[in-house]
């Protein structure tokens, strides 16, 4: 794969690249970066993440970084979060917000849609049991707006409410005075953001070049 | 004034010697013929209408140009001369600026800023690209020696082909408008059609003065690129300077709200005369000032003038533009023609040919950069609907006399757009039709929609940060961030940053609550049932399109706000130790006016957050927290709308917020549905009907729901008339609650309907 210095776990790379599918040069960077952010060290802890500048002024900083040590979102059926990470759970992660490949079958496409919504789900399911109940959902949104200042913690609530009752409505339909809306799960997550377009919307352009120096 | 000739047909009686009847027509005459001619141009396009059938299929400049060669015909028959009103000035100076204008206030910002490098490319490589090889390829033609055209230098082959480069985009749009075209090629199309103009107009300057030098050295052609940037740089910011000053002047006018759409419109024309003093591009100049005020106007300045602005300029605009095809159709047949079958086929061939391959090749370049790619049927949407229309007719009609060929040029501009408009534009929207280009999404945006949208912005510009990798979110961010803490504060009135989830939220519930008002309007006293309520609003719910981002948050903020106050009410009624509020009641009456007037004025095009509402609260008194004496209902119906989630979820008390709601249902709200009936005569819009419309939809039904749901479920009182007594009567004991609605003559246009 071209010429590039040959750094010990070339052949580790090579794995890497199979496993998430970025080319070798982009795990490089991003291994450049996983040290620059780890300082040098093996693995990755929350705190590291959490001295990252930029991400400071992020209204869902604290959900992004948990989402890397999230054990679902880098093993098949991984309960619970970890306290560090590696390099490859790290490129696992950020596996999910590559952009699909032009010339990809429709099944694939699904797939990577469905792997982005759920990494996605991961984020609001706190508690890992498979719903996400009105109060994680309150919780995001009120993270999401803590940056427009002017709103109240009812407001969020109030949206958050009708975020959830439309979610009811949509996934569940009418429902008889009685019931009563647990929670949403993963496949009625996936019907409400059928309309968005998840796989445009949800992906980086991971570049060639090493921009790690300008990063804060 | 451009200098008219004597049309009149009427003949002049003569000096009467009567001093009792007097004729004196040259007085009136060059204001009664423009006023004519306006009229007449605006009698062809209600008689469109009229027949919806025909503005289906038939773009309507097509109908404008056939109208106007109807008329010139009869013109000609008469051997009468069309007023010259096409002259240089007239255009530049008066027609052009609110076509221009009217396109950039009511661009989309969110999909143009995103869109903007596609946008740009489009624009300026591509006219480039169109006017240098129609040129060329011209020249060449020209060089044969059958066509005996061989006197048209290059120069002036050139400012020809830059003439019929310039795209016209409102055929276009409306088409794509009307098939639902996917959002990324309505927006490229228009921000290219924008700023094609100012390039072509640049070009046309830049040629012309070239055409007129007997020689071209090249330097004057580096100079000519270097002021090109000029002049392109130059208006952008030029436009901008004029905007924030506009945006900073409309800070201080909350004393004088009627000369508000003044200012907007005279600081516009300012901005665009300005820029022609210094030759900088003035429709650059006043895109982008109308493009960056916007924003920040919309903020500041009252309901009223907004609606006014937004009316006055599509107004002018579209007067404008029809005027202009009008006299296309008619100047077509009055004026003397120079044909020549080679040169004139050729150039119209070279103008389709040299869009396509320039589509062609320039989305090849930029879709790597995008990250939506355009597809083959997107590039051949954008390629087909390469229209040509008022702007290459009148540079054509303005060209110089000292251009040797000038009849033939006009003659093959006005072929080229007669040939664009009428097959290109019949056919367009079959073919895309045909080909199934890609439809927008804009299925109705729900509040998780706007949420989740948000939430994937941030994360992705999370994790950008995270592994260093950048890409426009990151300027987005920032530049939202300047926004919020400089800009606003400098510009904006009242400073209230808004996020546009609370936008959509506030807006759908907005909506919900002007259905409920509709549904609920005509038959106050039976009890609805549960069922035929849900009913009632799913349909209600499908005939909604899409709406503002803005105004979803304000409806939805009320409703929240309703929601508190709807419990608070019932557990009042059921508490017998309190009497009903009337000052929140009143206080309800007046915010439910505030959001109503709110969503009224929606309407913009493609449901972006182009227009922010004005955030302007009362104040609400933030009482006690609610007492879990009504017992928490675990209640969900679907659609409906936030009160049951409230009961549901929430064992936790809620402060207790004023509510319209409950007022709503109330009186017969007559009034409301009188004041919505009256805006939709009122305007004649397309989208603010839409907009009022949309805002009528349903969400009634849903607060009727709410109303009926809510009542205790302990007592059996469903919908009984005991608690609709209950809740009727309450403004009949208040008068006072009355008197609002009364003592708002500005808000209802008709008399306020008496209870």
């Amino acid at each position: 794969m071209g010429s590039f210095q040959s750094l010990p776990d070339d052949h580790q790379y090579r794995t890497l690249s199979q496993k998430t599918g970025f080319s070798l040069e982009q795990i490089a960077i991003l291994h450049n970066r996983f040290k620059q952010l780890s300082q040098n060290e093996e693995t990755l802890w929350r705190d590291d993440l959490k001295t990252i500048q930029d991400l400071e002024s992020n209204p869902i900083r604290s959900q992004i970084i948990e989402a890397f040590f999230d054990s679902r979102n880098f093993q098949k059926d991984g309960v619970g979060s970890v306290e560090e990470i590696g390099f490859e759970e790290f490129l696992t992660v950020m596996s999910y917000f590559r952009a699909p490949p032009q010339n990809i079958t429709v099944e694939q496409r699904e797939e990577m849609r469905r792997a982005k919504l759920r990494f996605l789900f991961n984020m609001h399911d706190t508690d890992n049991d498979g719903t996400i109940t009105l109060e994680e959902y309150r919780h995001v949104v009120e993270e999401l707006l803590s940056r427009s200042g002017a709103l109240g913690r009812e407001t969020a609530k109030g949206i958050a409410d009708a975020a959830m009752l439309e979610v009811a409505s949509i996934s569940v339909g009418p429902m008889a005075p009685d019931e009563f809306y647990e929670g949403i799960t993963f496949e009625h997550f996936l019907k409400i953001l059928n309309g968005v377009e998840i796989e445009m919307r949800m992906h980086i352009h991971f570049l060639n070049m090493d921009a790690t120096v300008l990063c804060k | 004034m451009p200098q008219v000739e004597d049309t009149d047909p009427d003949p002049d009686p003569g000096e009467t010697t009567q001093a009792v009847f007097t004729l004196n027509y040259p007085r009136i005459q060059i204001p009664f013929e423009i006023t004519l001619w306006v009229l007449l141009a605006s009698f062809a396009k209600i008689g469109f209408h009229v027949y919806h059938k025909i503005t289906v299929w038939v773009p309507e400049s097509c109908l404008l140009i056939s109208i106007g060669l109807i008329v010139g015909g009869i013109m000609h028959s008469l051997h009468e001369k069309p007023p010259a009103v096409l002259t240089s000035n007239a255009f530049f100076l008066y027609m052009l600026p609110p076509i221009v204008l009217d396109s950039g206030y009511f661009m989309p910002t969110r999909p143009f800023f995103e869109n903007f490098g596609t946008v740009l490319w489009f624009a300026v490589v591509g006219t480039l690209w169109n006017s240098i090889g129609i040129g060329i390829s011209l020249f060449a033609i020209c060089q044969i020696e059958v066509f005996g055209v061989q006197d048209i230098t290059l120069q002036e082959n050139f400012l020809f082909a830059s003439i019929i480069s310039a795209v016209e985009p409102v055929a276009v749009l409306t088409v794509f408008e009307d098939i639902s075209v996917h959002e990324q090629l309505y927006i490229v199309v228009f921000g290219e059609c924008l700023f094609n103009d100012a390039v072509t107009v640049v070009l046309y300057n830049l040629f012309n003065h070239v055409a007129a030098l007997e020689v071209v050295e090249a330097g004057d052609v580096f100079l000519d690129i270097g002021r090109f940037f000029v002049v392109g740089l130059g208006g952008t910011i030029f436009g901008a300077l004029f905007g924030f000053v506009t945006a900073f002047t409309t800070r201080f006018t909350g004393k004088v709200r009627e000369i508000e759409p003044l200012i907007i419109f005279l600081y516009s024309y300012l901005a665009y005369l300005i820029a022609e003093l210094f030759a900088i591009s003035s429709i650059m100049a006043i895109v982008i000032c109308a493009l960056t005020m916007k924003y920040y106007v919309e903020e500041n300045v009252s309901q009223r003038s907004c609606t006014t602005i937004r009316h006055v300029i599509k107004m002018v605009g579209s007067v404008s533009e029809t005027l202009i095809f009008f006299f296309l159709g008619v100047v077509t047949i009055t004026t003397e023609h120079e044909w020549n079958w080679g040169y004139i086929l050729f150039a119209l061939l070279f103008a389709l040919l040299w869009r396509g391959l320039g589509i062609l090749v320039l989305t090849q370049i930029i879709n790597p950069f995008r990250t939506i790619p355009f597809n083959f049927k997107d590039q051949f949407g954008l390629a087909y609907g390469g229209l040509r229309g008022a702007v290459s007719f009148a540079l054509a009609f303005t060209l110089p006399d000292n251009i040797g060929r000038k009849d033939l040029f006009i003659t093959g501009t006005i072929v080229v757009i007669i040939f664009t408009v009428f097959i290109q534009g019949i056919t367009i929207r079959p073919l895309l039709k045909l080909m199934n280009v890609r439809k927008t999404n804009r299925n109705q945006e729900t509040i998780n929609d706007e949420i989740h949208k948000r939430l994937m912005e941030h994360t992705v510009a999370g994790i950008e940060d995270l592994c260093g990798q950048w890409s426009h979110y990151y300027w987005k961010d920032k530049f939202m961030k300047f926004n919020n803490r400089i800009l606003r504060k400098i510009l904006i009135r009242d400073n209230h940053p808004e996020s546009s989830i609370v936008a959509l939220y506030k807006k759908l519930e907005l909506q919900n609550a002007m259905e409920v008002l509709d549904q609920m309007s005509g038959d106050i006293s039976a009890a609805p049932s549960l069922i035929s309520l849900h009913e009632e609003r799913k349909n209600a719910s499908k005939s909604r399109k899409k709406f503002l981002s803005s105004d979803v948050t304000n409806m939805h903020e009320l409703l929240s706000k309703n929601m508190y106050k709807i419990r608070h009410r019932t557990v009042s009624y059921t508490n017998k130790h309190t009497l009903p509020d009337d000052i929140t009641a009143r206080e309800i009456l007046m915010r439910r006016h505030t959001s109503l007037r709110r969503s009224l004025r929606a309407g913009s095009f493609h449901g972006t957050n182009a227009a922010k509402m004005s955030q302007k609260y009362f104040s609400l008194p933030m009482g006690r927290s609610l007492n879990s004496r009504f017992p928490p209902r675990r209640l969900v119906h679907a659609g409906d709308g936030d009160i049951e989630s409230e009961i549901n979820y929430s064992s936790i008390r809620h402060p207790q917020r004023v509510s319209s709601k409950a007022v709503m249902p109330l009186r017969p709200l007559n009034t409301l549905k009188e004041v919505a009936s009256s805006v939709n005569t009122v305007d004649g819009q397309n989208e603010e009907q839409r907009g009022c419309r949309r805002s009528h939809l349903g969400s009634n039904v849903s607060r009727s729901g709410h109303l009926t749901s809510h009542l205790p479920h302990g007592s059996s009182r469903n919908c009984s008339d005991g608690d609709h007594d209950a809740w009727v009567e309450e403004p009949q004991n208040n008068s006072d609650v009355q008197h609002p609605l009364m003592r708002r003559p500005h808000w209802l246009p008709q008399k306020p309907h008496d209870k």
